[in-house]
Formats: structure tokens, C-alpha cells, sequence
């Protein structure tokens, strides 16, 4: 069932976002960023904890999920810390695919080169 | 039917049919990543003990590293020729916007062109989500206690 929901919630948010890029003039980059604070804003509300339940993986791949995860990391190191987790909560949650978008975007970009171009 | 009719009709049926065959391949195709880190996730859990959190960390981590691979390796903008949003919404998508104007500029230098271009997108999508994370915060230190 798990990769059922994966499918079909995970399918669903790309289908937004495709329909989104058709009919309005959103670029991908400006999808990206809506994604992130739409995931951030109902990660603080609570409601991306109902899609994820449904979605599985579906919800935490796309980026959306990855605003949820900086909301949910916000929220948490306030509880612990008070006005210093407003500073860290975020990123620190999300410490790990920060990283690994860097370094893996480093390497793999300095190891290759665009296939086309030269 | 007259010819300009016709062509009316086709121009008023064409832009529908080709939206609605991007959002199916958007859709199965961005199912389809996302059932991969389904099983990632599977597996970690399965064979490395992971709790449930510690996976929420490493399928990104190891879908972050597929997506830089796959787009170093050219394959990744292939799919994105069909895939649109379904290649660009998945945190594949993430890599594959750093990756990709990284490779591009990096004849401009190692600091100003790779360094620099990595974070075209990426850039933008960190500076909105952190700051959305920070307001979020803020609202929830001075209401939290009320809920």
C-alpha cells in the first residue's frame, strides 16, 4: 500500500505542478520555491502530516517535503530551545540534504561535463 | 467545414490534448521516482535497522545523489524531455538544478562558475524555504504556548 499512496500522491504533486507550468508562466524555478513554502506553510499547520500518512515517499521526495521538514525542525527546536531553535531548527533538520545536494552537486559537476556542449 | 474553421479547431484542441499528455507523464513518471524512494526507504529500514526518522534523512540524501549522477550522466534531462514536473518536483529535480548549470559554467571557473551557478535555483529555493522556516518559527515561539 505504501507504494500505491507513493504513486499517487507523489504523482499528484508533479501533475500540479506540470498543469501550473502549462497554464500559468511559472518557471521551474519559481515551482521549486512555491513548493518549499507551500510544504513549509502546511508542515506548520499540520496538514502535510495527513498527506504524508497517505503518501509515503510520494510526500517526502518532492520538495514539498522538504518544506515540511524545515517547518516540523522549526517547531521542534523552539519547543527545546526557545528564539535560538527559530535560527537552527530549520536547517538543522534539514542538515542532511542540504549537504548532500552540495557535495553530490559538486563532485558529480566537476567529474562530468555537459555532453552536447563540447 | 472551412479551413479556417479547422484550423480554429485544431488550435482550440491542440494546447488541452498537449497539456493533459504532460500532466500524465508528469504524473507517472513522478510517481515512479517517488516509489523508488519508497524503496530506498524500505530498504534502509529493512537491512540497516534505520528508524523511521533517520530514513526521512537518508532517502533524500540518497535520491539527492541519484539525481546528480543520473544528470552528470545526461540521462536525467533525457527523462526530463518527457517527464517535465514530474522530473522537476521530486528532490531529484533539486540535484538536477544544481548539477546542470554547475556543469555549464564550470569552464567559467571553479569558484565564479561552478561554485556560484550551483545554486541558480537552488539558491532561491534555500533563501525562501529558510526564510518561510524562520517566520514559521517566529509565529509559533509567540502563539505556540496559546496551542
Amino acid at each position: 500500500m505504501a507504494y500505491l499512496g507513493s504513486f499517487i500522491v507523489g504523482g499528484i504533486l508533479c501533475a500540479i505542478a506540470q498543469i501550473l507550468i502549462d497554464k500559468t508562466k511559472l518557471t521551474p524555478a519559481r515551482i521549486l520555491v512555491l513548493y518549499v513554502v507551500a510544504g513549509t506553510v502546511l508542515g506548520a499547520l499540520g496538514l502535510y502530516d495527513i498527506i504524508e500518512r497517505v503518501g509515503h515517499a510520494g510526500a517526502t521526495v518532492p520538495l514539498m517535503g522538504f518544506g515540511n521538514t524545515l517547518a516540523k525542525g522549526v517547531m521542534k527546536a523552539v519547543n527545546e530551545k526557545g528564539l535560538i531553535g527559530v535560527f537552527t531548527g530549520g536547517i538543522t533538520a534539514a542538515a542532511g540534504g542540504i549537504t548532500a545536494s552540495i557535495l553530490f552537486g559538486f563532485l558529480i559537476a566537476l567529474i562530468f561535463t555537459p555532453k552536447d556542449k563540447y | 467545414m472551412t479551413n479556417k474553421e479547422y484550423i480554429d479547431y485544431v488550435n482550440k484542441k491542440t494546447p488541452n490534448s498537449k497539456i493533459l499528455k504532460n500532466t500524465v507523464l508528469a504524473f507517472i513518471i513522478g510517481g515512479h521516482i517517488c516509489c523508488v524512494g519508497q524503496a530506498f526507504s524500505d530498504f534502509y529500514r529493512i537491512m540497516f535497522n534505520l528508524s523511521v526518522e533517520d530514513a526521512k534523512t537518508a532517502v533524500p540524501i540518497t535520491m539527492v545523489f541519484l539525481g546528480a549522477l543520473f544528470t552528470g550522466l545526461n540521462l536525467y534531462n533525457k527523462l526530463a524531455r518527457y517527464a517535465g514536473a514530474g522530473t522537476i518536483v521530486p528532490i531529484t529535480g533539486f540535484a538536477n538544478s544544481i548539477v546542470s548549470p554547475a556543469m555549464e559554467f564550470k569552464r567559467e571557473g571553479l569558484v565564479l562558475g561552478l561554485g556560484a551557478k550551483m545554486f541558480t535555483v537552488a539558491g532561491p529555493v534555500l533563501v525562501y524555504g529558510i526564510t518561510a522556516s524562520v517566520i514559521v518559527g517566529l509565529i509559533y515561539y509567540f502563539i505556540g504556548g496559546m496551542m
